[in-house]
């Protein structure tokens, strides 16, 4: 089995300051090199926490995180700054995360040059052509600002950020909850094509388990911060543990007929 | 011969702030009372646009080019503009989409609640709090004196929707819009959501027009869908008859598109360019 | 929907001439800045479009009307005022220090306010504190008194009359900064940009800044139009500039005092003033919506 490249354990994040609220109550994750691992859970389980925590991107009160075997958990942002080329971040909202003033030219060049992964604009330019072949966009997009291309368009360019860096591990918020069935399809088939590729570790987070079934060879489900179940998404799915992932899975309306779906099961929802 | 109580046919509309883009083409369809009739399609598909024209709500830069919208044998479209404010939410009525945003975060549920009973049935306001008492207690809001008394921040998503199907059903109307009701909600709050509307709906009789984009949702609380495509109805029938089989091109792409959780396979089917091409043709798009 | 189709406007452009573009696209920016530039090109050629020197007196030519009513006398079109001052010529110079005093002065303080604001918006913490108690306790001031007891100590003088409106005014800037710089913050494309790896004063300045100028800009044009009103509330009360030296609010303080026999002198000024405030807050206006790249469509 291949090694863990980011493992958090006994993860506490409190917002507000001290007193806040805490969101995550000692969460322990690991993520092995090459593999997707999904995080589902519903709102308030601190999903997205965990995420950004991972990152680094919001403080933790409690626990460590280690990347490719170096503790990051409260390494300063110059430190971390090298790392950040190799861990890499996709958005649920690619209109916000993409900078409205800026050309989807300067969004992908850029960060190629900031990480000297092209010597000049030229050679970033010719990368740049090259992942936007990959995610099926044309090149007159480049003179474009985010707001002109339709909201797969704009995911796709999300994507291709986050891929030039060539990172090890990318992190994917919900990142196809804003679309629709048709365009999803293709967002999910290009990342798992480009994390097959490019050989990525990485964290698929979604409310949605069938998008989870997916995409992903493990998942970790989510409720109140804590770790209800986690697994193999083979044995998950099939056989869950936890009756809270028996209610998730059992919510989910399936595109068949199926009378008494609706009908109130036995006491076990009001549970959730 | 008893007509349908709500017919629509051959409603074309363009949006002028898109240089008179059509947006719905020649839509047709039907609505007997106490059916749920499923509206489904991806953005773009024109689905809310019906449900707005249903309520009279279609904003100023969509102009209606052509159809009739007729609600128990009358035209909703050219009908006076006094009438229509007498039958839009008494006969009616609407299930928003967003629960944050659809009620008033500066007034009491009660008062909001009741608006409608007060004004349009002219209860008096003891009347009219026994009356949301009882339709709060029919949503299965368990503590409903303290929600008649809480400002809506004081309410959780999938109690807030609770709120709002029973200000849907307080007039009891014939018909209820419902506009992606579950889509802002956690599944299992959804289903318990759909299980709400399912059951007002049966007891009350009232017929649903239910707007979504997911086929899982159709398929468990529609008696009959209506497909769309840029505007164009693509398919309709039964329900069961849609998904199972499925005549166009179009519908089983869709269905095999979307994930499923008990399918490992599913979900990466993205639906090929040639049937887009062929959807395109037969609409007549450039 | 179709994979590689993009919506048409499929011309090339880089994004300051699409600024540009959509600027002179809106009604407002055309109109309010229409006149400001002609404003602009009537203080630079004053000398040679003044039909009189401004200065001149002429006791025989006192109190004439403005050109159409009985009794006056040719080339004098909007009058004379008490002294024998040709009332148009006495406009036209008086835009150079109206307009002297709304650049430098909303541009300075625009440049105060602005530093602060994204410093304070952006780093947060105790600088954010800091910044932030200091702009409460400068808005606690009431400002006229404020600019006056300014003046009086700096002493009377155009520099005078800016340093009082930048020392007043920086806090609108800073203000309007600040909250604009946090809400940016908060984006996703900040985040982004994190993740990336950008150092934090890139962030600030290459990704954060640009999405404030839409607001700054049209903050700054707002901001020319109170400096013009400020000025002439300083040169009312003859704070500004010497009173040798023709300003719209010295114009008004005099034709206050002569109203019954020379009107004139009090409305023309009057009119030039409001027509200029207007065309800057419609400029301001225009120019926000313009530059929005979202609403623009």
């Amino acid at each position: 089995m291949a090694e863990n490249l980011l493992t958090a354990t006994g993860l506490e994040v409190i917002y507000g300051g001290r007193r806040g609220v805490k969101v995550l109550h000692g969460v322990d994750i690991a993520i092995r090199r090459g593999e997707t691992v999904g995080i589902v859970g519903e709102s308030g389980s601190g999903k997205t926490t965990l995420g950004r925590a991972l990152l680094r991107l919001v403080d933790v009160s409690a626990g460590s995180i280690h990347f490719d075997g170096r503790e990051i958990t409260h390494l300063p942002e110059a430190e971390m700054r090298p790392l950040r080329r190799r861990i890499q971040m996709i958005f649920q909202d690619p209109m916000a995360s993409l900078n409205p003033r800026h050309t989807i030219r300067r969004i992908l060049v850029e960060p190629l040059l900031l990480h000297g992964l092209a010597k000049n604009a030229a050679e970033a330019e010719a990368r740049v052509a090259k992942i936007l072949e990959r995610v099926t966009l044309p090149a007159a997009c480049l003179d474009r600002n985010p707001h002109e291309l339709s909201g797969g368009q704009r995911q796709r360019i999300g994507i291709a950020r986050a891929a030039l860096l060539e990172p090890d591990f990318v992190l994917a918020d919900e990142i196809v909850s804003g679309l629709d069935v048709s365009t999803q399809a293709q967002v999910l088939k290009l990342l798992k094509g480009l994390s097959v590729d490019l050989g990525l570790a990485m964290a698929f987070i979604s409310h949605d388990l069938s998008v989870i079934r997916a995409v992903c060879d493990r998942v970790y489900v989510l409720r109140f911060g804590k770790v209800e179940e986690e697994g193999a998404c083979a044995e998950v799915f099939a056989n869950p543990k936890s009756d809270y992932t028996r209610i998730l899975l059992d919510a989910i309306p399936l595109p068949e007929i199926n009378p008494g779906w609706l009908d109130p099961k036995t006491g076990i929802e009001d549970a959730a | 011969m008893t007509a349908s109580l709500l017919s629509i046919s051959g409603l074309s509309a363009v949006s002028d702030r898109e240089g008179g883009m059509p947006i719905l083409r020649d839509v047709s369809l039907s609505l007997e009372r106490g059916e749920v009739r499923g509206l489904v399609g991806e953005s773009g598909a024109g689905k809310s646009t019906i449900a707005k024209a249903l309520l009279g709500i279609l904003p100023r830069t969509v102009r209606v080019t052509g159809g009739t919208v007729q609600f128990e044998g009358r035209d909703l479209l050219t009908m006076p503009a006094r009438e229509l404010r007498d039958i839009m939410g008494a006969q009616i009525s609407l299930i928003p989409q967003d629960p944050q945003t659809a009620l008033n975060p500066g007034r009491r549920i009660e008062a909001q609640l009741t608006d409608g009973l007060r004004l349009r049935r002219g209860l008096s306001s003891r009347e009219a709090h026994a009356r949301a008492l009882k339709l709060l207690e029919e949503v299965q809001i368990r503590d409903p004196q303290r929600v008649l008394h809480a400002f809506p921040h004081e309410l959780s998503g999938g109690m807030r929707q609770r709120v709002l199907i029973a200000a849907a059903f307080a007039l009891e109307p014939k018909l209820v819009v419902a506009d992606e009701p579950t889509t802002a909600l956690d599944v299992t709050v959804q289903k318990q959501i759909l299980r709400l509307i399912r059951d007002m709906q049966k007891v009350h009789g009232t017929a649903v027009i239910f707007v979504t984009h997911d086929l899982g949702v159709v398929a468990q609380i529609c008696d009959s869908v209506t497909l769309l495509y840029a505007g164009k109805v693509i398919e309709a029938g039964a329900t069961a008859d849609v998904l199972q089989n499925p005549k166009h091109a179009y519908t089983k792409a869709l269905m095999a598109a979307g994930p499923r959780y008990d399918r490992p396979d599913a979900g990466l089917e993205p639906v090929p360019q040639a049937v887009f091409e062929q959807l395109r043709a037969e609409i007549g798009i450039r | 929907m179709a994979d590689v189709a993009l919506t048409p406007p499929a011309v090339r452009r880089s994004g300051l001439s699409k600024n540009l573009r959509a600027m002179l696209r809106e009604p407002k920016v055309l109109v309010g800045g229409g006149f400001i530039l002609l404003l602009l090109l009537v203080a630079i050629f004053a000398p040679w479009l003044a039909p009189k020197d401004p200065l001149e007196q002429d006791l025989m030519l006192g109190n004439l009307p403005p050109a159409g009513y009985p009794g006056t006398e040719p080339g004098y079109w909007l009058g004379t005022d008490d002294l024998g001052r040709d009332v148009l010529s006495r406009v036209i110079y008086g835009t150079r220090i109206a307009l002297t005093v709304a650049f430098v002065a909303a541009g300075l303080a625009a440049l105060f306010g602005t530093v602060l604001g994204l410093i304070a918006g952006f780093y947060g913490g105790w600088a954010d504190k800091v910044i932030s108690r200091l702009v409460d306790i400068w808005m606690a001031f009431p400002p006229v008194l404020l600019s006056i007891l300014l003046v009086a100590v700096l002493g009377s003088g155009i520099h005078s009359v800016i340093a009082a409106i930048v020392i007043i005014d920086w806090t609108r800037f800073c203000r309007v900064v600040r909250a604009e710089t946090q809400a940016q913050a908060k984006m996703d494309y900040v985040v982004a940009a994190r993740t990336i790896g950008f150092p934090r004063l890139h962030i600030l300045i290459r990704e954060i800044l640009p999405n404030v100028a839409p607001v700054l800009i049209a903050l700054v044009s707002l901001e020319m139009g109170i400096a013009v009103i400020v000025e002439a509330i300083l040169s009312f009360v003859g704070l500004s500039v010497s009173s040798d030296t023709p300003t719209w609010g010295g114009m008004i303080a005099q034709g206050r005092q002569i109203i019954y026999q020379g009107w004139w002198v009090l409305v023309a000024p009057l009119v030039v003033l409001f027509a200029t405030v207007l065309a800057f807050n419609q400029l301001g206006d225009g120019l926000r919506r313009a530059l929005d790249p979202v609403m623009r469509r």
